[in-house]
């Protein structure tokens, strides 16, 4: 243990994802030792992010605005949305640059084990903005892992009554994987070759 | 042994770090044990795909300081894979492997436990019956082999030859009128009947009954699980009924 404000750090750090006790002391003491600058940049875009960015209010993406960046645009096709987890993996998508639609952001998957059920993500806000008839197809590019999977089953028993083109990316992504480390290449193939649920 | 292999079922995984995943997993022989996938969430990972719940496997981990690391693992039936591709089956196999995990203990051998597992698992990756019915099979048969076997025809408290009406969950199951404490149930007669044969493995019976005794089946049935593990089941409450 060490004194307040370093402890504190260190208690802080360790609270993120994927960082444990020993790289919270690293990152912890590679601060203390930085550029007062560089450490002031790194706290003013903590607090930044957190006073600009938020979530769209029509997809959850990440948004600087009510809306994201791919909501605003209007060369966006309106007719197709592509259902993600998290905001991180419409990066991952847009990179293969295939899709020209929307997206949906879930906000996870289903998760029983860890107690995320269907009300949990936003479910709901999807089937509310199928609503209008505008959509006509809906890719699931949920992570391909079984939780992913499983999450696609349920949505698409979900939008069995919409008359949609319901589709899910492609075998050929890595199952048990996640979306986010999967490379443009094979992300856009898994897109080209999606496969139509039988719903 | 610095090296071991095994048969086993992957019970739940857990993220770690940037792309490892913390797998718990039961063994046929050395019970329930905690080994770390490395970089399984990678997209060059050859063993992502087995390392999944309700994946049976051959695993083969080296022992850590703390937790084990595996270096092979080949996939026996790719039950999870079957099993995720039908909401109802995916969500009553959560709850079956999440018991499972609550009933058992690390590196203590467990093979009735395995060999229910195993059942339940395969059961409901083939869709073999009702999710609903081998989810409350297993969690009847899997209270059973921990000591804790409910009764369904004969008095829990006294030993009086049934069928009774009443029922005590804390009692143990059914009660003779001379037992009954206050508060019992009354269930209907077929979901006691029901329930004695998804206990002892009667499967014809157990299909061919009616879904209103199933709910009630399923409500007493939950009503033992909880009352027997301290926390309840989380999974349980994602399964419809
Ligand atoms: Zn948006
Ligand atoms: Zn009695």
């Amino acid at each position: 243990m060490y004194e307040g404000a370093v402890q504190d750090l260190i208690d802080e750090l360790g609270r993120l994802p994927g960082v444990g006790p020993k790289s919270a002391q690293r990152i912890a003491f590679h601060l203390l030792q930085a550029d007062p600058a560089d450490v002031e940049r790194l706290a003013h875009a903590l607090t930044e992010v957190k006073l600009k960015v938020r979530f769209c209010e029509v997809c959850f993406n990440v948004a600087e605005a009510d809306r994201c960046r791919v909501c605003l645009d209007p060369r966006r096709d309106l007719h197709a949305i592509c259902v993600v987890e998290e905001p991180k993996d419409v990066v991952a998508i847009e990179r293969t640059r295939e899709f020209r639609g929307r997206y949906h952001v879930l906000g996870g998957a289903i998760s029983p084990i860890d107690g995320i059920g269907p009300d949990d993500l936003r479910v709901r806000e999807l089937l509310t903005r199928l609503g209008d008839g505008t959509v006509t197809e809906v890719i699931i590019a949920t992570d391909p892992n079984l939780e992913g999977e499983a999450t696609a089953s349920y949505l698409s028993r979900m939008l069995r009554d919409f008359g949609l083109r319901v589709t899910r990316l492609a075998s050929g992504l890595p199952v048990g994987g996640d979306l986010e480390y999967a490379d443009e290449v094979t992300l856009g193939r898994a897109f080209e070759g999606r496969r139509l649920i039988d719903v | 042994m610095p090296l071991y292999r095994d048969e086993a079922i992957v019970l739940r995984t857990q993220k770690l770090g940037e792309a490892d995943r913390i797998v718990t997993v039961l063994t046929r022989r050395l019970g329930k044990v905690r080994v770390v996938g490395k970089g399984v969430r990678r997209t060059k990972s050859r063993f992502g795909s087995r390392l999944e719940p309700g994946m049976h496997i051959d695993v083969q981990c080296y022992e850590g300081r703390s937790l084990d690391t595996v270096t092979q693992v080949e996939t026996l039936d790719p039950w999870g894979d079957a099993i995720a591709r039908d909401y109802p089956s995916w969500t009553a196999a959560t709850a079956v492997l999440e018991t499972c995990d609550r009933l058992t203990e690390e590196r203590e051998p467990a093979l009735q436990q395995y060999l229910l597992l195993a059942g339940a698992v395969r059961s409901l990756a083939g869709k073999e019956h009702d999710p609903n019915l081998v989810l409350d099979a297993y969690l009847l048969r899997a209270l059973a082999v921990a000591g804790w076997a409910p009764s369904f025809h004969d008095c829990a408290k006294c030993g009086a030859p049934g069928p009774h009406r009443g029922f005590h969950v804390v009692a143990g199951g059914a009660v003779c009128p001379g037992c009954r404490p206050p508060g019992s149930a009354a269930p209907a007669p077929e979901t006691l009947l029901l329930l004695a044969a998804l206990l002892a493995g009667n499967w014809v019976v157990a299909d061919d009954s009616d879904p209103r005794h199933r709910r009630e089946g399923s409500g007493l049935t939950a009503a033992f699980l909880q009352w027997h593990l301290e926390r309840g089941i989380r999974s349980l409450r994602m399964v419809e009924r």
